[in-house]
């Protein structure tokens, strides 16, 4: 049978063994991410005591609502999330103009669009970051009610996946800084690609049903 | 004997192999790509304004989540590159997909929650 | 076999090359830690697992010894709950599912003609994960005191962990942290194993080996390994939102702040109902090789069976509501249920009817193997009765947490999965060792632990139906619980004496110098066509498939008759001496096990140190690193 290594076999299907493994397991995390989104939305739907004069832990869900033609302000900063998101998103488009450099054989392009990516995906993280230590100091952490809870950990989950990503990228900047990623190894970046768009997409999902769509 | 033999031996046709790279058959372009990203942008910026927008409650819902629907599937199908791959990949996250959204809508529905 | 020459250079990846030459010694311990072989990580998981069961049995024995008779001393409330929360845990988790992974590792890439799984490291991590989970969550035993003492440290929360009993208020201490932690860690390895079966069954068939013409057992191992890739992260979310009530006081379950235990068991029973039929597919599916070769008749209707099995994985996600009917979610959902659990009954049964339209009109050979089959088919068909009765609601709210409940569920999983396990492991016993199985004292095995089996837990039919609840410690006298529980235990010790027996067995077995033929019980799958013990490489060539029950059609055809004669041998391959020259075979890798042996460590630090965590997490992320960066096989 003409083979040489594993992962390079004729497969029953056609496919690469690992990029059939990467569609899976982002199959698999679409129960991941929503499970968490459930717990959520769900203990959202059950409680929507307003926040009344800053104080969070009289409150269970604090976002901003109009409650007898007074209005309450959420503790969300939409422009400041919607800039992040944006960035996300923009860092897709990075990724896929990178997988597209690096089929063409323009190794130079691709490196140039990963590390955009990378860039762009620590930004977002940045901007994690700094929404987190906000609210914290707002008052608000894991303990202070439901909202805390769900909120920290479902977008906690989200951003250590993009930080994963970034990790993965920094780590296929340097490998082929060493001259180690070439047109023929496309799929890794393809399979690098695939994570890095679903944890964008998980994302578009998280901002318009968490942050746009509120009770 | 290898796969491609046997094949020919039973006539049958070999699967579209898939093999990454830059094939002809419907794949984008970079300038294509570009152009989605600037979709997508567009289309984050409406809902951002939508949000601000003095309107129905139930009309931004579903002007929202029609408007992110439209950029998960962008996404999904041209920079994930679905819309031109083997149709397993699709089965399967759609499978995971909507497994997903069937189990929570039912969770919802014994637990008489209200989603939004 | 020879390393071949690299240029010197990278003293790294000279290194890496010293340690990997330490394995390739097949006989030395190292060649173990680091194999890849699904073979021997097979035998790694069956020989774990069948360790782990010993000790959940064990500790189920010391339950019996309690519960023998009413205001027994033998353990105290507290040492009970620990003992019976383990004994689940520790049967669900690290027995049925590893040995059913032993099976998948050892028969799935036989049946399917490939020379091994799709990601050889990748499965290496599963089994050391899960063996540094099972040793983990075990020594939770220790962490109180002095166990002599009888202070134990094990959770005690149930193999379920219902909330709020679960949270810091309710189980102070630390031992529902190690069942959390212990949990997550086996959900990592169990998904790994999962991704590694779907892709290596979709796409390491041997040609011609379409998807109607895989072994029914590769069927159930497909349907299993997608179970477990869509159920492992709903409890993976279920057991961080716990863990973070508990470190982190979170409120996801804090009733006060608005949590819902309500939550905990939707998610749990998501995950836990597919969970069961993770549990028993792979069961099954052994069964359903097994009783062809012993009625020498091909399995009745395939492709039903298959069609059952694949709807039984749909259904699966259908039906979890069941155990929840008494918790008060209302007329609607628990009828609704109810309707989806009787549905579930239907493929099952197919499938059972379709085992016995195999045996009928076969020319049936009693060897240990069929017995235990058919142990299966009658226990389960007990168990799944049982279970049609709890899926009607009313009559599941006099049956919910009673020993009527305990005794369904030891039918399907006692009688079901283990006797087809035990089944498998007679079956395919000679195909690993090279050595049979004693059929006599197998024989042996089967009736003692058929009559203790039933011993234990048909009188739990009746001390249910008489309203014993589960999980207490003891009882009063005069109830009319008594004789059925004194019944129950004397049952428990004749299981553990059937134990003995195979023990024995396996050791004489092995210690016999006769070798086994390579296909001693006249099979009909391709694993039969390999020598006994099966070549590191598994095939010589790389089979042709040109039909079902591929390794039969290769040694026998129809006449004109319609007679089966046996195809005239033709000049047959020697494969004795094949030395695995021209074959690549992946390297062996020690980077899968530091990568596994760093969780155990973080979960530690979790609970005890932040330092900890940074080891582990370092530990893991070295283990990764090395894995991305070493060739998959010496030379590239």
């Amino acid at each position: 049978m003409a083979h040489a290594e594993t992962g390079q076999l004729e497969t029953s299907t056609g496919i690469d063994n690992r990029k059939l493994f990467m569609w899976l397991f982002l199959a698999s995390e679409c129960l991941f991410f929503g499970s968490l989104i459930a717990a959520y939305l769900l203990y959202r739907g059950q409680h929507d005591v307003p926040c009344l004069g800053g104080d969070l832990s009289a409150c269970v869900f604090p976002t901003d609502r109009t409650i007898n033609g007074v209005e309450y302000e959420g503790i969300f900063d939409i422009p400041f999330t919607s800039v992040s998101a944006f960035v996300l998103l923009m860092s897709s488009v990075s990724m896929v103009l990178a997988l597209a450099a690096i089929q063409r054989g323009n190794i130079r392009a691709m490196r140039i669009w990963l590390f955009t990516t990378a860039l762009l995906g620590a930004l977002f993280v940045g901007g994690q970051a700094f929404e987190f230590t906000e609210f914290y100091r707002e008052g608000l952490d894991l303990d202070t009610n439901l909202f805390g809870s769900t909120f920290f950990v479902l977008t906690g989950f989200h951003g250590a996946h993009v930080t994963v990503g970034v990790l993965v990228l920094l780590s296929m900047l340097v490998w082929s800084g060493r001259g180690k990623v070439q047109q023929k190894d496309s799929l890794n970046i393809e399979l690098v690609g695939l994570y890095w768009h679903f944890v964008d997409v998980v994302w578009i999902v998280i901002f318009t049903l968490i942050y746009l769509i509120q009770p | 004997m290898t796969l491609a033999d046997l094949r020919k031996r039973q006539g049958i046709e070999a699967p579209e192999a898939d093999d990454g790279h830059g094939g002809d058959h419907g794949h984008p372009s970079a300038f294509e790509y570009a152009r989605i990203g600037v979709i997508l942008a567009i289309i984050t910026a409406a809902e951002i304004a939508l949000y601000y927008i003095d309107m129905s409650r139930n009309l931004l819902i579903v002007t929202l989540i029609v408007l992110s629907a439209i950029k998960f599937l962008f996404v999904v199908l041209w920079f994930m590159h679905l819309k031109f791959d083997n149709r397993l990949f699709s089965t399967m996250f759609a499978g995971g997909f909507v497994l997903a959204l069937a189990l929570f809508v039912i969770v919802f529905s014994t637990l008489g929650g209200k989603l939004v | 076999m020879a390393t071949v020459a690299q240029p010197a250079g990278n003293p790294l990846a000279q290194a890496l090359r010293d340690v990997r030459q330490l394995a390739e010694d097949k006989y030395s311990i190292w060649s173990w830690i680091a194999t890849v072989d699904h073979k021997r990580i097979g035998v790694m998981y069956g020989v774990t697992a069948f360790i782990f069961f010993l000790l959940g049995g064990a500790e189920a024995l010391l339950l019996r010894l309690q519960l023998s008779s009413p205001n027994a001393t033998v353990l105290d409330p507290d040492q009970f709950n620990r003992l019976f929360t383990m004994h689940g845990t520790t049967m669900v988790f690290l027995v049925v599912m590893p040995l059913s992974a032993a099976f998948f590792n050892l028969l799935v890439p036989l049946m399917i003609g490939a020379r091994d799984v799709a990601f050889p490291r990748l499965n290496s991590f599963s089994f050391w994960a899960f063996l540094g989970a099972g040793i983990f969550l075990n020594a939770s035993f220790f962490i109180r005191g002095n166990i002599f003492n009888g202070d134990l440290g094990a959770p005690d929360g149930g193999w379920f962990g219902y909330s709020p009993l679960t949270s810091n208020e309710f189980s102070p201490g630390n031992g529902i942290d190690f069942w959390i932690l212990g949990l997550l860690m086996l959900g990592v390895a169990s998904l790994a194993g999962g991704f590694n079966f779907v892709v290596t069954i979709l796409n390491m068939r041997a040609p011609g080996m379409t998807m109607l013409r895989m072994p029914l057992f590769v069927w159930m191992t497909l349907v299993t390994s997608l179970l477990i890739v869509f159920a492992m992260p709903v409890i993976t979310v279920a057991l961080f939102e716990l863990l973070f009530d508990r470190l982190y006081n979170a409120n996801f379950f804090n009733t006060e702040m608005g949590g819902s235990p309500l939550l905990w068991q939707h998610m749990f029973w998501l995950f836990g109902h597919p969970e069961v039929y993770i549990l028993i597919l792979p069961a099954m599916g052994i069964v359903s090789e097994i009783l062809p070769t012993f009625s020498k008749k091909p399995l009745f209707g395939y492709p039903f069976v298959v069609f059952s099995g694949v709807a039984i994985g749909f259904m699966s996600w259908g039906v979890w509501v069941h155990h929840m009917y008494t918790t008060g979610l209302g007329t609607i959902a628990t009828s609704a249920f109810g309707i989806s659990t009787l549905l579930i009954g239907v493929p099952t049964g197919v499938k059972i009817f379709n085992w016995l339209g195999t045996m009928w009109g076969g020319s049936i050979s009693l060897k240990a193997p069929l017995m235990f089959s058919a142990g299966f088919i009658t226990m389960f068909t007990i168990g799944g009765l049982s279970g049609i009765l709890h899926s009607m609601v009313p009559s599941d709210f006099q049956q919910q947490d009673t020993y009527f409940v305990v005794a369904h569920f030891h039918y399907v999983l006692f009688g079901g999965a283990i006797f087809a396990l035990f089944a498998g492991a007679y079956y395919w016993f000679s195909k690993f060792t090279g050595k049979m199985l004693h059929d006599g004292l197998g024989q042996l095995h089967f009736w003692i632990m058929f009559i203790g089996f039933n011993l234990t837990f048909f009188p739990m039919h009746m001390s249910g139906l008489l309203g014993m609840p589960r999980r207490v410690y003891t009882y009063q006298e005069g109830l009319g619980f008594d004789i059925w529980n004194l019944l129950s235990t004397v049952g428990g010790f004749l299981i553990a004496a059937s134990m003995l027996v195979f023990i024995f067995n396996v050791i004489y077995s092995l210690r016999k110098s006769e070798k086994a033929d390579r296909d001693p019980w006249d099979g009909r799958t391709l694993e039969w066509s390999l020598p006994s013990p099966v070549p590191h490489y598994n095939f010589k060539e790389i089979p042709v498939v040109e039909s079902r029950d591929a390794f039969w059609n290769e040694k026998y055809k129809e006449d004109e008759a319609g007679v089966v004669i046996p195809v005239v041998a033709g000049a047959s391959d020697d494969e004795e001496e094949h030395d695995g020259h021209g074959i690549h075979m992946p390297s062996p890798s020690f980077f899968p096990l530091i990568a596994a042996a760093g969780l155990p460590v973080l979960a530690t630090g979790l609970i005890y140190d932040p330092a900890l965590v940074a080891v582990g997490a370092a530990t893991t992320m070295i283990g990764v690193f090395g894995w991305a960066i070493e060739p998959a096989t010496e030379g590239e």
